[in-house]
Parts: structure tokens; C-alpha cells; sequence
């Protein structure tokens, strides 16, 4: 083998170590890499209750509600096979809406509602017109009346 | 040929060879390898820069009146999200340069090619650029969308990773007195750090994170409208026109300043000076 080769060899060789090196790390960390946890997560106890975490997912629609002082409200975060009920006092984002993406940090109290203290909405990588979106909810629409 | 080798143990051998190597070269000059000389490459440097600027500015101007005049507003982030046709091809950059850094250093590493460490020189300043204004734009759009500047989630940071691994460079490379040194230093921190680039693109498919998944990727459909999709895509190829103009003008000046020991350097000083006087 020429000495170029060689050096070749070796730069290949070390960065495929480095490479697996780095991936059996990653994948070791692989739980506290997450930014957030989902309700099923929770549910399973995967999510360090006791301590600030962050729980994601869906708001789920209809449960989006203003308490008397205007400041706090709640809701319910949900990935469609389990339920979190959120409280949050503070300013929602402008993204915040029901049936949107949205992540919470905050405590999971003894009662099961999670006391956020911040709440960030989280959006899709879709991006179309309000035509195009409105044709969307109305075939989405549509097609709902048509289920048995 | 005096003052190249110093340094190096030049025994009888190597010089024979260097010096065969040399003739081979200049026997068969229609050779692309010619262009590894950083004395051919000046000129061709020289001549090519100017179209790629140029490619650049016209995209630029197309893709920014796209951008703000013809793009429909999005249904769910409405204006804001107009950012995305900076934003994203300037993160696609930071990325892609950084690869580009690391094959340079390969390649220098092993065929001890003194322009292919030059040009990873060149590329560095225009990726840490972009790779700057990834993360402030991201900042910019994250605030009226998701309510914050910042999260560490695993996208975000592993781009400011990205970040640092650019200051890194820049700072080694610089730090190194002898040119030799600093640029097989510089290549080894280009190659080690390029196995961030594939954990910043995948990371938002490997973790949980408040960063949206890709929008356009090779495997399946984009999510955009296409009106959206192709003024993104004349934006990045802006990006690639501006970045490789750049980079051949520095890599000029790098040249100039490394070969400036060499008889054809003092010759073109000379006529640069001339035609500076007018």
C-alpha cells in the first residue's frame, strides 16, 4: 500500500470510530436528549416526575379555557392515546391554539395536573396558502360526515 | 523549488521523485490535476469568480422579490414565516460548507496538497457567517412563533455547536505560527467536527424536539406549496453562487500571501500595484 493510500486507510478508519464512538454515546443519552415527553411517556413513568420536565403534544380540542382572573388558563395536552391536564398562569403564545402542537414546563402535581411555567407552542413543518389550508379543513370536514 | 522543501528532509529519493512528479505534471498540462497547483488555480480563481457573484446577485434579487411579493402568506404562521427563505438555506450552508471543509482537509491530509488546506481556509469565514445567521434568524422566528428566542432542544444545540466548531477553526488555524502546522491542525478539527453536521440534520428525527421536523428532504414529498418551495430553493442556490464567489476570491489572497516567496507572485504584485497606480 502506498503511503497515500495508508494515510487514506487511517483518516477513514479513525472517523468511523469516532463515528461509532459517538453514536453508542448519543444513543446512551437517548433519554436525556429528548426535549420533551409525551403523555403516553408519563403515563408509562419514563418522564422524572417530581422534578421540572416538559411534557408535548397536541391541545386537545375543546379543552381551552380562561379562569374568572383572566391571567390563568387550562387545558389539556394530549398525543391521542393519553390526557394530561395542564394550569398555566401567564401570556400564551400566538401560535397557542387547540388542536396545535404546544410543549409545557412545569410540575406534575400530586392531583395529576401539570402546573406549567412556560408554555411555547410548537409548529408543523407544513406551509401552505389559507386557501389551501381552508380546502384542507374542508375535505377533512367532509369526510367526517361521511363516517358511519 | 529553494524554500518550499525547508523542513522537510528532502533525502535524494523523495527529491527525485518530487522533481518527476513536477515533469509529469507539466508533460501532460491538459490534466484537471493541474489546477491542484496553486499558480494555476490563481487565474482560473480569478476568472471564475466574477459569473458566480454575478449567478448570486440575479438569484438573490428573483428569489427576494418571490419572497415578499408572490409567496402567499402561510395559513397557520401567516408573515412571519417569510424568514424561512433566509433561514433555511443559510442553515443548509452552514452545513454543507462545513463538509466541504472537512473533504478539503481529507484530501490535503492525504495527498499533501498545500491548496486543498487553502481552500478549507477560504471556506471557513463564509460558513461561520451563515451558520450565524442560521441561528439569529432562527432566534427572530422562534420568538412570534413557538414564544421564545431560545430552548435547548437538540437542533439548536447542535447547531451552536456547529458555531463553535467554526470559531474553533478560525481560531486554531490562526493561532499556529508555521502554515503547515495550522492547516493539517485545522483539517483534523474540520474532519473530527464534521460528524456533528448528520446529528444537527437528523437530530429532529432522533429526539423529541421544539424544532419542526424537515420540510424538504430526498426521501418523500416537500410539505410546501410549491410557490414556497422553489423561491427556498432559488435562495439556496443564491447561497451556493455567493459562497463559492467568495470563497475563490479568498482563496486568491491566500495564495498571494502563502506563495508570496515565489517569482510569479512578486510579477503579479507587481502588475496589481501597476494597474492600483492606473
Amino acid at each position: 500500500m502506498t503511503a497515500r493510500g495508508k494515510r487514506l486507510t487511517l483518516i477513514l478508519a479513525a472517523l468511523a470510530l469516532l463515528g461509532g464512538a459517538t453514536a453508542l454515546v448519543l444513543s446512551a443519552m437517548r433519554e436525556n436528549l429528548v426535549f420533551f415527553h409525551t403523555p403516553s411517556e408519563v403515563a408509562e413513568g419514563k418522564a422524572p416526575v417530581g422534578r421540572t420536565f416538559r411534557i408535548g403534544g397536541m391541545v386537545a380540542e375543546g379543552s381551552l379555557e380562561r379562569l374568572p382572573d383572566g391571567v390563568t388558563v387550562r387545558f389539556a395536552v394530549t398525543d391521542t392515546a393519553k390526557t394530561i391536564p395542564v394550569v398555566y398562569r401567564g401570556a400564551l403564545p400566538d401560535l397557542f391554539s387547540e388542536g396545535k402542537g404546544a410543549v409545557a414546563q412545569g410540575q406534575l402535581g400530586p392531583d395529576g395536573v401539570f402546573v406549567a411555567s412556560e408554555v411555547l407552542a410548537k409548529h408543523d413543518e407544513n406551509y401552505m396558502p389559507v386557501e389551501a389550508q381552508h380546502a384542507v379543513d374542508q375535505a377533512q370536514r367532509a369526510a367526517s360526515t361521511l363516517e358511519p | 523549488m529553494r524554500g518550499k522543501n525547508r523542513g522537510m528532509d528532502a533525502t535524494p529519493g523523495r527529491r527525485q521523485r518530487w522533481q518527476q512528479g513536477i515533469e509529469a505534471r507539466q508533460r501532460a498540462p491538459r490534466s484537471l490535476w493541474r489546477f491542484a497547483a496553486p499558480q494555476q488555480f490563481y487565474p482560473l480563481a480569478g476568472r471564475l469568480a466574477p459569473w458566480f457573484a454575478a449567478l448570486a446577485a440575479v438569484l438573490t434579487v428573483v428569489g427576494l422579490y418571490l419572497a415578499f411579493f408572490v409567496a402567499p402568506t402561510d395559513a397557520q404562521q401567516g408573515e412571519v414565516y417569510r424568514i424561512i427563505f433566509l433561514h433555511v438555506p443559510a442553515a443548509w450552508m452552514s452545513m454543507f460548507l462545513y463538509l466541504v471543509m472537512a473533504f478539503w482537509g481529507i484530501v490535503g491530509w492525504v495527498l499533501n496538497t498545500r491548496l486543498s488546506f487553502m481552500m478549507a481556509h477560504a471556506l471557513a469565514p463564509t460558513g461561520a457567517i451563515w451558520c450565524f445567521i442560521a441561528l439569529w434568524t432562527g432566534a427572530l422566528w422562534g420568538r412570534p412563533t413557538w414564544g421564545t428566542y431560545w430552548v435547548w432542544d437538540a437542533r439548536l444545540t447542535s447547531q451552536l455547536l456547529l458555531m463553535f466548531l467554526y470559531l474553533g477553526y478560525l481560531a486554531l488555524t490562526r493561532a499556529i505560527e508555521d502554515p503547515r502546522r495550522a492547516d493539517r491542525a485545522g483539517a483534523l478539527l474540520a474532519i473530527v467536527g464534521s460528524i456533528n453536521v448528520p446529528i444537527i440534520y437528523f437530530s429532529v428525527q432522533w429526539w423529541n424536539t421544539l424544532h419542526q421536523g424537515a420540510s424538504v428532504s430526498l426521501t418523500r414529498a416537500p410539505s410546501m406549496a410549491t410557490v414556497m418551495l422553489v423561491t427556498m430553493l432559488i435562495m439556496a442556490f443564491a447561497a451556493w453562487f455567493y459562497s463559492i464567489a467568495v470563497a475563490l476570491w479568498r482563496v486568491r489572497t491566500i495564495i498571494l500571501e502563502r506563495e508570496r516567496h515565489t517569482d510569479w507572485v512578486a510579477a503579479e504584485l507587481d502588475r496589481l500595484a501597476a494597474r492600483e497606480r492606473g
